[in-house]
């Protein structure tokens, strides 16, 4: 009698086997998102007016048709070309008492460099041949340069990472008082150091 | 000897009871964390790396656009060349305007303003059909882009 009342059990086993399969298949179906990359903003086409920059304030980047790197004038690798983006940047020529005169710049003020972060300008130069893959590269090391001065001035102004203070302004869980406060010192850094990244080809300036 | 005899005892099964379990909660993780593939790829597509990446914020208003180098199997159709694949098909680089356009139209208001064109460029194609895109973009005044890039050194581009 009592075996008759009994549910019999739900054999289990294949239920791995199951899951798996559907696994399998979301794997195969979907992507991991990879919409992460280099952000900028292209100029309006309407014909900006020209204006006169001293050579001493344009570092050129040039890159040829077999990918290779040519700045200021001398062969370089890519390795180098953050170091020498910095030291650009970050020259400050301009010698005290002038207007202009860059107090915050750490650099060598060397006289055949940037008068100042505001008026430096890097002119990046491809050909049609150049590839892709080398030209992010080129960008990389040139956001990387601008990103590090950033960082220090903005560690030295606010205590706080530069990148670091991005992030937070577009974390959702930060609060709006936060967010004006945030967007107000990421201005600020981003006026110690413009980027201004100038493509004749198809004249790119950025952020 | 009553030792000995221990050892020679089977051992017990493992219980794969969890397993399931286990299993169902990789399943979980990986439908939570990935999108659907909306398109299949008609182009080589091996995006460059790049350290200083950052991440798209909004997943509205973006535009992908895809350049690469067919592949072979659709190499009889548009030869060789690096080609602009636009949500299933291939595009000229004459007709990328009207597109992009139709699809800024499409768009609901409030994210027309910040549409993004993001570039998903293959690393070996030209900067030429590069340079293209942007001067058209430039010319409808769609003037936010992005570079898509994998999380990487630099140097692996070259």
């Amino acid at each position: 009698m009592p075996i008759h009342n009994q549910v019999p059990e739900v054999n289990a086993g294949s239920m791995a086997d199951i899951a798996f399969l559907l696994l399998i298949f979301f794997l195969v179906t979907t992507t991991l998102e990879t919409d992460e990359g280099l952000q900028r903003l292209l100029p309006p086409q309407e014909n900006v007016p020209e204006i006169e920059v001293h050579e001493r304030n344009v570092f050129r980047v040039q890159l040829n048709d077999k990918d290779q790197l040519l700045v200021e004038g001398e062969v370089l690798e890519l390795d180098d070309l953050k170091q020498k983006a910095k030291a650009f940047l970050d020259n400050g020529g301009t010698s005290k008492g002038n207007p202009g005169h860059c107090v915050y710049c750490k650099g060598n003020r060397a006289a055949d460099l940037s008068d100042n972060p505001d008026k430096a300008i890097i002119y990046l130069e491809h050909t049609r041949i150049t590839s892709y893959g080398a030209y992010v590269a080129v960008q990389n090391e040139l956001v990387a340069a601008y990103n590090e001065l950033r960082n220090r001035e903005s560690l030295l102004a606010y205590g706080e990472n530069y990148a670091a203070m991005e992030t937070r302004f577009y974390d959702e869980k930060t609060t709006l008082v936060e967010k004006e406060v945030l967007k107000k010192k990421i201005k600020q850094i981003r006026t110690l150091f413009p980027q201004k990244i100038l493509e004749p080809n198809a004249n790119t300036t950025a952020l | 000897m009553i030792r000995s005899k221990k050892k020679t005892k089977s051992l017990p099964a493992v219980s794969t009871a969890s397993l399931p379990d286990i299993v169902f909660i990789l399943l979980f993780f990986f439908m939570t964390v990935t999108v659907m593939k909306d398109t299949n790829l008609l182009v080589e597509n091996t995006l460059p790396n790049a350290k200083e990446a950052a991440e798209l914020k909004d997943r509205d208003g973006i535009i992908e656009l895809r350049i690469g180098k067919p592949l072979k199997k659709y190499e009889s159709k548009v030869g060789m060349e690096p080609q602009i694949q636009l949500e299933g098909k291939f595009i000229r680089v004459d007709e990328l305007q009207g597109y992009v356009l139709d699809m800024l139209n499409q768009m609901p208001e409030h994210n027309r303003r910040k549409a993004t064109v993001s570039l998903k460029v293959d690393k070996k194609v030209g900067m030429g059909i590069v340079s293209d895109v942007k001067t058209k973009l430039r010319a409808i005044n769609l003037l936010k882009i992005n570079y898509a890039t994998l999380n990487g050194e630099g140097q692996s581009n070259l």
